[in-house]
């Protein structure tokens, strides 16, 4: 196991070497230009300037290795910098974003935080409502409950979040007026009115995203429970004289968790991605919002590196699905 | 599973199939309800024709509720809702259910080869993780941009952006499939019966087509539910970064955004569009489900 | 006792003034919203109006433009005329002087040298100025003395206020940007974000993308001024949610362009909230003709260029018919509400700078049918499209994705449908569209269809230099990278003379006169910009926010120092 770790992670550099000279050609050839947004009474000769002065009339490759540079020596060190005080990275260029001309990470770690708590949570959410109605429904497959478990579901994931969400604030801060449509980006936990402010805040994207999430992870355990259940084990579980409770929750369970895992770890990433609509719709300054606005504005520096951070992550959790497989089925060897 | 012996009875086991799905009443009424609304929205337009109105008689009926003359109202332009809703039926429901096979196909056929084919499954899983990787938006850009004008030149504007739709949703949705049906071969093909099959010699072809893919149904069902939605939905996002069909063609997905600003004032606006890919959406999980129970011959059994 | 009295009295009587007027920082915070984020808070960096509006709230020019376009001085004492000698006779000059004792927020003085290295720092050729425009003619600024500034032009300048003036050009502080020329420009990101200024707020906090928090500035030159002791600007969302936590949920005093729906317009001014405030300025929804041949067809290079006269459009006739048919007030009214008016001019405003074209508002089918017939367009075959010579009137209608957008593209489609003519619709991403990516098919410059719509506007009251864009000079072709204004590749020797006229020509009257003949000239005499809709900004405050004066020729935050609680 540990060899097959230690050989993945050796292979990941290559791979995401490849992965980010392709993000970078994309996201270059795309059409579009970082002067799109601005007004159209600047003439066109101001507009060659201003491009000029970003760098983006440079070739793609001087642009690309300036941007692997940047990204694996300058970054660091200046983050290393900032921990020792020492100047490894001064006089050193770290990737600006061409729209508001401030370092990328110094964003990133501005919108971390929220995207980790609201996304994050309602990741959370989702999972702990899915997984026990997922349960409950395969072992009463085509009870009221499990009837009930579906229409959720299906709602759940043919309303997009677009549509939930915007329901949302009708329902719950127009009408109702319970919560604010509009998250505080600024507010600090200090006490108890403070908290239940920010509770109040994240009240809403928490059950848009948390919808969306919980159907699907929902319909995965589900049909995967009722694959188990009728396989000869469980019967010889139940021979045995074992306890439903035993049968379903040790054996069945374990056994049904494989593409949960997978469905799971393929999510986590996203979390860090943030939620692009759910993030707009309420003004929670996350990844997901920074994502859609750069790429909104051409903003290659930007996109390239979320993009490009997106892809660690989502080879990284993809390592750890294949080693919770070899936990959870040890019949399942990487040689 | 002992079909070593037994030689394949493909007709019967076809009756026995829909013997099996006939008794599940929810894949019954997905089955119904998925042929009503495909025939509906393929016979509607010519049996619903709207009053030709001009302009100006129009706008003064804008925003209507639903009436004997406009069943489901009229639009923020006076248009008739129901005339709208079954020409955007056609496509909605088109793209949703061709990207998904397209996306199901290749993705299942990712996920078997990288499962099952240890020297193939690096390089599969590295190609999947960088699709996934690739943000979305500036991809299907540089697509359209690249080929649009290509495939119209071949096939016509319209069948052309439909194509080239159809094949942006499913090339970049195949991901999660690809996924989950390798871990699923990754168990099975440790299982006693194929290596049962394999030291007698079966070949991989066979061993995949008979006793894996069989077993990967449920999971791929759950991701082909999915995946209609999905893709309803995105051809609605597309429609709207101008990357989908003409503006003046509507789709559901589309009726249901820009029923959204609307959605304070009229509500109805957005509940006709909602309630078709919901509709749509349950009805093919209903019949995945009776599909599934139809196909495992444990359930078909009792 | 007496005495005493006296005392209470004077307190009361200058106790009860400030009552009156407010006094500093006494009615708590100011939040605004607007759909775009703020990314960045020096206008010289960005094109942004969302970054301009909020940079106005802490950065200020010597003068701004005022809702009825006059000027007002700001950091200057007044607006230097050749009246009062403040402009040199010749025009080659103008001469501000600077209110005594300004001080920066930091407290530190302002002096003349600050105006001079502004200049600087926009024309440094690194620095990538995106208002360059505004120094355009500008030889020299000088510090006469600390609180004299001279501009000299390289020649006569009719209308010499452009540098300094309005909050698209205001003046930085030397000492905080002195580090951060040309090149450096971008690296400075603590200046960039956090700009040192004289206005009546300072940046405390900022948020890329997301939010600014701003205390007031104590050494703000009114010191009654301003009312709120804090503000704060959150953006992102959309106009819908702008709108709607000012109106309808109250979260927030301001929301810059809430355009909505018209029926979302009446529904949220119902929630008793708030109010929609419009400022109408030279904004024109319009359609432009493309008088070159778009067709796929022809080789790359001739495509789209004047080297190919449009086969339909070519016709001044087909181009009339197009206008007449159309019924400007179904699109305002279904499109803009309050928030529009029908037009038929390029230039609809200031009054006296507007023509008095109003030929094209009532719509006239008939007519448009006529003229078509006489053009040799007629439907031969029968299949409700107009033909001529066995092509057929096909018109390709492409635009920006947006909503409103897409409901004229519908309503034009109709009514051009019922005059016989063919419409195929196209709706571009509007990233792509305004992009000028020299690559792609589809940016509004290469304009590889027949007719487009979008909206322009005039940068400053006087028109010159936006009337400059119909040029033959201005041309976009391959040569020029499709860089280039002159989107309908319209050229006119007539035009070109009467501009050139136009940038000679001093008097203010004279100056009118020409704008709108040029004016004309584009529009009702050969029909190649169509206008359709005079479109105002639209914005929502709250009822308890006083002092909002909406101004379309300035940044509509230009006096947030006025603004206060209403009790």
């Amino acid at each position: 196991m540990l060899t097959f770790t230690l050989r993945r992670l050796l292979l990941a550099v290559p791979t995401l070497l490849v992965i980010s000279l392709v993000i970078f050609l994309v996201v270059d050839l795309a059409p579009g230009s970082p002067m799109s947004e601005i007004p159209l009474t600047i003439p066109p000769e101001v507009r060659r300037k201003m491009i000029a002065a970003l760098g983006a009339d440079q070739p793609v490759f001087v642009r690309y290795l300036l941007w692997l540079r940047q990204f694996f020596w300058v970054e660091p060190a200046s983050l290393f910098d900032g921990w020792f005080g020492t100047a490894l990275a001064d006089g050193e260029q770290r990737i600006l974003s061409w729209q508001s001309r401030s370092p990328v990470f110094s964003i990133i770690g501005q919108r971390l935080p929220q995207t980790l708590t609201v996304i994050g949570t309602a990741y959370i959410v989702g999972i702990l409502i899915a997984l026990p109605i997922g349960i409950y429904s395969a072992y009463r497959q085509y009870s009221w409950f499990d009837q009930a478990g579906t229409l959720f579901a299906m709602i759940g994931f043919s309303v997009p979040t677009f549509f939930s969400g915007t329901l949302f604030i009708l329902l719950f801060a127009v009408w109702l007026g319970w919560f604010p449509t509009k998250y505080d980006t600024q507010l600090e936990v200090r006490d108890w009115a403070s908290f239940w402010q920010q509770a109040r805040q994240m009240a809403m994207p928490v059950m848009t995203l948390g919808l969306a999430n919980a159907a699907a992870i929902s319909r995965y355990m589900r049909s995967s429970m009722l694959e188990n259940m009728g396989m000869d084990y469980v019967r010889t579980a139940r021979a045995k004289g074992m306890s439903e409770r035993t049968v379903v929750l040790k054996h069945v369970l374990r056994n049904s968790l494989i593409p949960v895992v997978t469905v799971i770890a393929l999510g986590i990433p996203s979390i860090f991605g943030g939620a692009i609509v759910t993030e707009n719709l309420f003004g929670v300054n996350g990844i997901g919002a920074a994502l859609i606005g750069a790429i909104q504005a051409n903003d290659i520096p930007m996109v390239q590196t979320l993009a490009f951070i997106f892809a660690v992550l989502i080879v990284l959790f993809n390592l750890i699905a294949d080693i919770l497989y070899g936990l959870l089925d040890p019949r399942i060897r990487y040689e | 599973m002992s079909d070593s012996g037994a030689p394949p009875r493909p007709a019967s086991q076809l009756r026995d199939i829909w013997h099996q799905f006939r008794t599940h009443k929810g894949a019954l009424f997905g089955l119904i309800t998925l042929g009503v609304l495909i025939a509906a929205v393929l016979i509607g337009p010519w049996l619903w024709l709207p009053e030709k109105l001009s302009v100006a008689e129009a706008i003064k009926l804008k925003n209507q509720g639903p009436s004997l003359r406009f069943p489901l109202g009229t639009d923020q332009l006076g248009r008739d809702m129901l005339a709208r809703m079954l020409l955007a039926g056609r496509v909605s429901l088109a793209v949703g259910l061709v990207a998904m096979v397209i996306a199901i196909v290749f993705g299942t056929f990712i996920g078997i080869l990288a499962g099952y084919f240890r020297r193939l499954d690096g390089a599969l899983m590295r190609l999947t993780d960088m699709f996934l990787a690739l943000p979305l938006i500036p991809l299907l850009l540089v697509m359209v941009m690249l080929f649009r004008d290509r495939v119209a030149a071949l096939i016509g504007p319209e069948l052309g952006a439909f194509t080239l739709i159809v094949f942006a949703i499913g090339i970049t949705s195949w991901m999660a499939t690809a996924r989950i049906v390798r871990g699923e071969v990754l168990t099975l093909k440790e299982r006693e019966y194929v290596l049962a099959a394999r030291s007698i010699g079966a070949r991989p072809r066979r061993i995949i087509l008979r006793h894996i893919l069989p077993n990967v149904v449920s999971p791929v069902m759950v991701a082909a539910t999915l995946g209609v939605a999905e893709a309803i939905i995105t051809e609605s996002v597309l429609s709207f970064l101008g990357l989908g069909f003409p503006p003046d063609f509507p789709t559901w997905g589309r009726l249901l955004f820009d029923g959204l600003q609307y959605m304070q004032v009229y509500p109805e606006r957005v509940v006709w569009p909602g309630l078709a890919i919901s509709l749509t959406v349950l009805s093919v999980n209903y019949i995945g489900d009776g599909l599934r129970d139809a196909l495992d011959p444990r359930i078909r059994g009792r | 006792m007496n005495m005493k009295a006296a005392l209470l009295g004077a307190a009361a009587v200058l106790g009860l003034a400030p009552a009156a007027f407010a006094e500093r920082g006494t009615d708590g915070e100011v939040k605004l919203t607007f759909p775009q984020a703020v990314s960045i808070m020096n206008p010289y960096l960005t094109g942004g109006t969302k970054d301009i509006l909020a940079a106005a709230m802490v950065l200020e020019p010597l003068a701004v433009v005022d809702p009825n376009g006059v000027l007002v001085p700001r950091l200057a004492i007044e607006i230097p005329t050749v009246e009062n000698g403040g402009v040199s006779a010749d025009l080659t000059s103008i001469t501000w002087k600077l209110v005594p004792g300004l001080k920066w927020s930091d407290g530190s003085p302002v002096t003349a040298d600050d105006a001079v290295f502004t200049w600087q720092y926009c024309t440094d050729p690194a620095g990538g100025c995106s208002q360059a425009t505004k120094y355009d003619g500008v030889a020299s600024v000088e510090a006469v003395d600390p609180s004299t500034i001279k501009v000299t032009f390289s020649a006569p300048k009719p209308n010499p206020y452009t540098a300094f003036v309005s909050g698209l050009s205001p003046i930085l502080q030397k000492a905080q940007f002195a580090n951060c020329l040309g090149a450096a420009a971008p690296t400075c990101t603590d200046a960039n974000t956090m700009p040192i200024g004289t206005g009546p707020f300072k940046v405390t906090g900022f948020t890329v993308n997301d939010t600014v928090t701003m205390a007031m500035n104590e050494n703000y030159r009114d010191p009654a001024k301003p009312a709120f002791a804090s503000a704060v600007i959150k953006g992102g969302g959309d106009a819908e949610s702008s709108a709607r936590a000012v109106m309808e949920t109250g979260e927030f005093d301001y929301a810059w362009n809430t355009q909505i729906p018209p029926d979302s317009q009446a529904a949220m001014a119902a929630a008793g909230k708030g109010q929609f405030v419009v400022a109408f300025g030279t904004l024109v929804e319009r359609l432009e003709m493309n008088m070159t041949d778009p067709s796929p067809d022809l080789p790359e290079g001739e495509r789209s260029t004047v080297k190919a006269p449009h086969p339909i459009l070519s016709d001044i006739r087909v181009r009339t018919a197009l206008s007449k048919a159309i019924d400007r007030s179904i699109l305002v009214e279904v499109g803009y509400g309050a928030g529009g008016k029908p037009t038929c001019n390029v230039i609809p405003g200031p009054e006296g700078w507007a023509s008095d074209n109003e030929g094209c508002i009532a719509q006239d089918m008939a007519g448009a049918k006529a003229l078509l017939d006489e053009a040799g367009w007629t439907d031969s075959d029968g299949d409700g499209i107009r033909d001529k010579d066995g092509k057929k009137l096909s018109i390709l209608f492409q635009t920006t994705v947006n909503p409103i957008r897409q409901d004229f593209q519908a309503l034009i489609k109709d009514w051009w449908t019922e005059l016989g003519v063919e419409v195929e619709l196209k709706a571009i991403d509007p990233g792509v569209f305004f992009g000028g990516d020299p690559g792609s098919p589809d940016t509004f410059q290469k304009f590889y269809a027949d007719v487009e719509m979008y909206a322009n506007n005039s940068e400053s009251p006087d028109p010159e230099s936006y009337l400059a864009q119909y040029l033959c000079s201005k041309i976009p072709s391959p040569e020029t990278q499709w860089q280039g204004e002159n989107i309908n590749r319209f050229c006119s020797a007539d035009y070109d003379a009467l501009h050139a006229e136009l940038t000679k020509t001093t008097d203010l009257a004279k100056r009118q006169d020409i704008a709108k003949k040029l004016n004309d000239m584009v529009t009702k005499d050969s029909m190649v910009v169509v206008p359709l809709v005079h479109r105002g900004t639209l914005s929502a405050h709250a009822n308890s926010l006083g002092g909002v004066q909406i101004n379309a020729w300035d940044m509509e935050t230009w006096n947030t120092a006025d603004w206060f609680r209403i009790k």
